[in-house]
C-alpha cells in the first residue's frame, strides 16, 4: 500500500488488496495556490472496486484532491496514474472518471432524462443505444418515472439519484463522490448512505467519496484516507484507524479519545502520576485512550491494569451509552463511557488496559 | 479546470479587436495632435507642438473649455437632485409597484435622443409651448428668448436626458443595502432621516458616483444639444472639435482637443475608481 | 399622474417624496407627451395648444422614400453591430472571467472605455483610423463603429451572466466527456440564454439611436438619426414627430416582450430556490 506512513517505531498500516490491483495511483501530487500550499506531497493507491472515503475538515485539501483527480485543477507536482496510464495529463473529458458534484450540478435547462442522457451523446453514441443505457441508469436508481421532468422540480434526494445516473451512465472506471450527501437531512442521509454503499457493490466501480462527517466515512467505506491540513494523517479500514490511531489528529477526529501526555523513560510510560510497562524508546510521548476502555475497577482486577480514583464530573447521554466527564486524582479530565446510565456518579475507581492506550504520533 | 487553448482562445479574438479598433485609433488621435496641415492641405507627419501651443494661447479654447464644465457639472449636480430621491423612493417605498416604476424610469431612455432634445425645443420656444402657457396664465406679458438658445436650454435638456442615467447606479447601489441594515438602524433607535444620513447615504456613494461621473462625462462631451438649443452663448468643446473637422479641415488641432479631452476623461474615471473603491465596504 | 401618486403613497411613503416623485416623471415625460401631440398637431411643430388634429404627418412619411430608406439602413447597421458586439463580447466576458494574462486590467478598462466616453473621441479617432488606413465611409465603417462601441454591453451582461452561473455545471459537462467546444454550445450559452437577449436587446436600440459615432463615420448613406438631425438642422418638420412615434411605440413593445420573458426566467429561478 502506501508508503509508510507512521513515523518512528509505529507500525505501518498494510492493506494487500491495494497492493495487488491498484487502479489509481497518486503520486507524490502538490498543491499550491499562489503562496498557499493546499496539499503537500499526497501520495495514495486505490485499489480495483474499492471504497475509498477521503475525510477532512473543510480547508483540509480534500476537495482539492478531488478536482485534480477529476481533472479541473492541476497539481503543482506529483503524477497520477490510473490502470497504467498517466492520467494527470488528459484533459477533464478524456478520463474515465465520472463526478457526483456536491450540489449535483444537474443542468438547470435539461430535463432528467436529457441529463443523463449528456454523456452518451456527447460521445456521439447511436440514438438506440443511448436510449438503452438512460432507462437502465434511471432504473438503476429508481428514477424513470421522473424522466421528463426537470432538475428544478424534484426533491433533493431524487436530484441526488440522477447525479448518480448521470455519472454512471459512462461506465467510468473511477467515480467521484464529493460530498454527494451533505445537502439532504439526516434521515435520508443514513438511507442514501446505504443505498450508495449498496449500489457500488452491484455495479462493481470503484468510488472514491469525499466527505467531513466521520460517522458517514465509518459506515460507509472500505478505507478511509484521513487528510488533514493539506497531508495524510493516515490509511486505514475504518475499524482500524478506530483501534488503531497513528496520530493524535486521528483519534480525536475519529471518535471521543482521552489524549495521555507523558515521557517514556527505561521501558516505563509516566502520564502525570499513572504509569505503565511499555516497548517504546525513551522520550516525550502521547497515547490515545478511548472512553470505552476505561472501566470501574471491580474487586478483581485485571493483571497489570492501570488503576486511578476520579470524581465525576458531567455526563452526557448518548442513547445506547453514557459519555461521563470524570477528574482524576492526578488531575487529569479524562472521558468515560459506560453502558450502565447513572451507575457512575460521585467518586469512583475506574481502570484500564495498557494494552488499549494507543501510542500516537503528535502533531509537530 | 481550463485549458490553455480554450483561453487563448476567449481572449485573443476580442484583444485583437480592441488593439485594432480601439488601442490604434487613440495612439493615433495622439500622433495626429502632434502633425499639422500644410497650405495644399494634406496632413503633414511631422512632430510640432503648434497645435498645442495655439490651445494655450487662445483664450476661446480655454473658455470654452471651462464653460462645458460648468455646464456638465449643473448637469450632474441636477441629475443627481432629481435621480437620487426618485431611485430611494423605488428602493425603499415602493414595495409592490416597483418594477412597473423603474420600467417608467428607463423608457424616456428608448425616444431618440435627437427627438427628445428637439421636443425641448418645441417646448421652449418664443412661440412654443411653455411661452404660451405663461403668457395664458399672466405670468409673463411677452415670449421670454432666454428660454431657447441658451446654455439653459443645454442644461435642462441634457439634465433631462442624464437623469435616468444618474437614476441607475445609485438605484442599483441602494438595492444592493441589506435591509436588516435598516431595520438595526431602526432597532438602535435612529429615526428615518438619521437613518438614511448614517446608514443610507454612506452606503450608496458608489452608486451616486458612478452615476455622477456618467453624466459629468456624458454631458462634458456632448455637441448635439448645444448645436440644437445652444446658441451662440451655448458653444461647447465639442462643437470647436466637430467644426475643426468639418468645414475648417484643422484635424490636427481638433485631434489635439480630442486628446485633451480624452485625457481629462481618463484622469476622472480613475480618481472616480479610486473614490468608489475606498467607498464600497464589502 | 395623480394615479402615479397614489401607486407610491399606497405603501406608506413620506407624501412629499411621493409629490415630488410625480414632478421628476414630469419633467422626465414632457417632452414625450409633446412630441406624441404634436405628431398630430394640424400646425406643425409650432403653437400652443396643439389644434386641427390631423394624420397628415403620418401619410407624409409613408411616401418619404428618404426615411425609409434611412430606416433600412439603420436596422441593416444594427443588426450589423449585434452580430460584432455579441461575437467578441461573448468570449471578452468568458475571457474575464477566466482567463488570466498579462494587461488583463487594462484590456477590461479599454472593452469598457466607449460606454464612458463621449461618443465624438470614440467617433473621432475611428475616422482617423479609417483615414489612416484608407478606408472609404460607408455604412460598413460606421457598422465597425457601432458594433467596437457596443462590445462593453455584451461584455458586462455576459460578465454578469457568469457570476450567477455556476462553474460546476460546465465541470460536470467536461466530467460528463464533452469538449470545451461542446461545453460551450451545451452549457455554456444556453445559461447564458438571458444575458445574451437582453444585450443584443439593448446593443440593437443603442445602435438604432447612435448619433455621434455615426456622425463621423457615415459615408453617403444615412441612418435614421443622421437623418433625422439632417432636417432638424434645416428646420421645422412635423413628420419626425410622426416617426419618433411611431419608433416610440415599437420599442414600448419591444420591452413588454422582454420584460414578460424576464418575469418567466425569473419565476422558474424561483422555482429552484424553493
Amino acid at each position: 500500500m502506501n508508503r509508510p506512513l507512521s513515523a518512528e517505531g509505529f507500525e505501518a498500516q498494510a492493506s494487500s488488496r491495494a497492493q495487488n490491483s491498484a487502479l489509481l495511483n497518486i503520486r507524490s501530487v502538490a498543491k499550491t495556490f499562489g503562496k498557499h500550499a493546499v496539499l503537500h506531497n499526497i501520495s495514495l493507491d486505490v485499489a480495483e472496486g474499492e471504497f475509498l472515503t477521503i475525510l477532512g475538515e473543510s480547508g483540509s485539501g480534500k476537495t482539492t484532491l478531488l478536482r485534480i483527480i477529476a481533472g479541473f485543477e492541476h497539481a503543482t507536482s506529483g503524477e497520477v496514474w490510473m490502470g497504467g496510464e498517466r492520467l494527470d495529463l488528459l484533459p477533464p473529458y478524456k478520463r474515465r472518471v465520472n463526478t457526483v458534484f456536491q450540489n449535483y450540478a444537474l443542468f438547470p435547462h435539461l430535463s432528467v432524462e436529457e441529463n443523463v442522457a449528456y454523456g452518451p451523446r456527447v460521445a456521439k453514441t447511436p440514438a438506440g443505444e443511448i436510449r438503452t443505457r438512460v432507462d437502465e441508469a434511471l432504473a438503476k436508481v429508481r428514477m424513470q418515472q421522473y424522466a421528463k421532468y426537470l432538475p428544478s422540480t424534484i426533491s433533493g434526494g431524487q436530484q441526488q439519484r440522477v447525479a448518480l445516473a448521470r455519472a454512471l451512465v459512462n461506465r467510468p472506471r473511477l467515480l467521484l463522490l464529493d460530498e454527494p450527501l451533505s445537502a439532504l437531512d439526516a434521515n435520508l442521509r443514513r438511507q442514501m448512505q446505504i443505498e450508495l454503499k449498496t449500489l457500488q457493490r452491484e455495479v462493481g466501480i470503484t468510488f472514491i467519496f469525499v466527505t467531513h462527517d466521520q460517522e458517514e466515512a465509518m459506515v460507509m467505506s472500505d478505507r478511509i484516507a484521513l487528510l488533514h491540513a493539506g497531508e495524510l494523517e493516515q490509511v486505514a479500514a475504518p475499524a482500524e484507524i478506530y483501534s488503531r490511531p497513528a496520530t493524535a489528529y486521528a483519534a480525536q477526529f475519529i471518535g471521543h479519545t482521552n489524549l495521555l501526555e507523558g515521557e517514556v523513560q527505561a521501558g516505563v510510560a509516566r502520564c502525570q502520576d499513572l504509569s505503565w510497562q511499555v516497548k517504546l524508546p525513551d522520550g516525550p510521548v502521547s497515547f490515545s485512550l478511548r472512553p470505552e476502555c476505561i472501566r470501574l475497577a471491580h474487586a478483581v482486577s485485571a493483571q497489570n491494569a492501570v488503576y486511578f480514583r476520579a470524581r465525576v464530573v458531567d455526563y452526557a447521554f448518548h442513547g445506547a451509552s453514557e459519555l461521563v466527564r470524570v477528574e482524576a486524582s492526578h488531575g487529569h479530565t479524562m472521558t468515560v463511557r459506560t453502558s450502565s446510565h447513572g451507575k457512575l456518579r460521585g467518586e469512583a475507581e475506574l481502570e484500564f488496559d495498557p494494552a488499549d492506550a494507543v501510542p500516537v504520533r503528535r502533531p509537530k | 479546470m481550463f485549458s490553455r487553448a480554450y483561453k487563448l482562445a476567449i481572449s485573443l479574438p476580442p484583444l485583437a479587436w480592441v488593439a485594432i479598433f480601439l488601442l490604434v485609433p487613440y495612439g493615433l488621435m495622439f500622433a495626429y495632435s502632434f502633425w499639422s496641415v500644410s497650405s495644399a492641405q494634406n496632413i503633414v507627419h511631422s512632430l510640432s507642438f503648434a497645435n498645442y501651443a495655439e490651445l494655450l494661447s487662445h483664450r476661446v479654447y480655454r473658455q470654452t473649455l471651462l464653460r462645458s464644465a460648468w455646464i456638465a457639472a449643473r448637469v450632474t449636480v441636477l441629475s443627481l437632485l432629481l435621480g437620487y430621491p426618485l431611485a430611494y423612493l423605488l428602493s425603499f417605498h415602493a414595495v409592490r409597484k416597483k418594477n412597473v416604476l423603474y420600467q417608467l424610469v428607463i423608457i424616456p431612455l428608448w425616444v431618440s435622443y435627437l427627438v427628445r432634445a428637439y421636443a425641448w425645443k418645441t417646448i421652449l420656444g418664443t412661440d412654443g409651448v411653455l411661452n404660451t402657457v405663461l403668457q395664458f396664465a399672466h405670468v409673463a406679458s411677452h415670449p421670454l428668448g432666454f428660454l431657447l438658445y441658451s446654455p439653459f436650454a443645454v442644461v435642462l435638456t441634457l439634465t433631462h436626458i442624464y437623469t435616468p442615467f444618474a437614476f441607475l447606479p445609485i438605484y442599483a447601489s441602494l438595492e444592493h443595502i441589506s435591509r436588516s441594515l435598516i431595520e438595526a438602524s431602526n432597532d438602535l433607535g435612529a429615526s428615518r432621516v438619521q437613518t438614511f444620513r448614517r446608514v443610507i447615504l454612506p452606503l450608496s456613494l458608489p452608486g451616486v458616483l458612478a452615476g455622477a461621473t456618467f453624466a459629468f462625462v456624458l454631458s462634458f462631451g456632448d455637441f448635439l444639444a448645444p448645436l440644437l438649443l445652444g446658441g451662440p452663448s451655448g458653444i461647447m468643446i465639442s462643437n470647436i472639435v466637430v467644426n475643426l473637422f468639418g468645414a475648417s479641415y484643422r484635424w490636427p488641432l481638433g485631434a489635439a482637443i480630442s486628446f485633451c479631452m480624452l485625457s481629462l476623461v481618463l484622469l476622472l474615471l480613475w480618481i472616480s475608481g479610486r473614490l468608489e473603491k475606498r467607498w464600497a465596504y464589502s | 399622474m395623480g394615479l402615479l401618486v397614489n401607486a407610491i403613497t399606497y405603501n406608506r411613503a413620506p407624501k412629499l417624496l411621493a409629490a415630488y416623485a410625480a414632478l421628476v416623471f414630469a419633467f422626465l415625460y414632457l417632452p414625450i407627451v409633446v412630441l406624441i401631440v404634436y405628431s398630430f398637431n394640424g400646425h406643425g411643430v409650432g403653437g400652443f395648444p396643439p389644434r386641427d388634429l390631423t394624420l397628415d404627418w403620418y401619410r407624409q412619411l409613408f411616401t418619404d422614400d428618404a426615411i425609409w430608406a434611412s430606416v433600412v439602413n439603420s436596422l441593416v447597421v444594427a443588426i450589423a453591430s449585434v452580430c460584432i458586439a455579441l461575437a467578441l463580447g461573448i468570449p471578452a466576458g468568458l475571457a474575464l472571467d477566466r482567463a488570466n494574462f498579462p494587461g488583463k486590467g487594462i484590456f477590461r478598462r479599454l472593452v469598457l472605455l466607449p460606454l464612458v466616453l463621449p461618443g465624438i473621441i470614440t467617433g473621432l479617432s475611428l475616422l482617423l483610423l479609417f483615414r489612416e488606413a484608407d478606408v472609404r465611409l460607408s455604412l460598413v465603417t460606421v457598422i465597425l463603429g457601432h458594433g467596437t462601441a457596443l462590445i462593453s454591453i455584451a461584455t458586462t451582461e455576459v460578465f454578469a451572466g457568469l457570476q450567477k452561473l455556476d462553474r460546476a455545471h460546465e465541470e460536470a459537462s467536461l466530467d460528463l466527456g464533452a469538449t470545451y467546444w461542446q461545453t460551450f454550445w451545451r452549457v455554456t450559452l444556453p445559461n447564458l440564454k438571458l444575458s445574451i437577449i437582453g444585450a443584443a436587446l439593448l446593443i440593437f436600440t443603442l445602435s438604432m439611436d447612435e448619433i455621434a459615432v455615426s456622425f463621423f463615420l457615415i459615408g453617403r448613406d444615412n441612418t435614421l438619426p443622421l437623418e433625422i438631425w439632417g432636417r432638424l438642422r434645416r428646420g421645422i418638420t412635423p413628420e419626425i414627430n410622426a416617426i419618433s412615434t411611431l419608433i416610440f411605440v415599437f420599442s414600448l413593445l419591444a420591452i413588454i416582450v422582454w420584460y414578460r420573458l424576464r418575469m418567466r426566467a425569473e419565476a422558474v429561478d424561483n422555482e429552484l430556490l424553493v
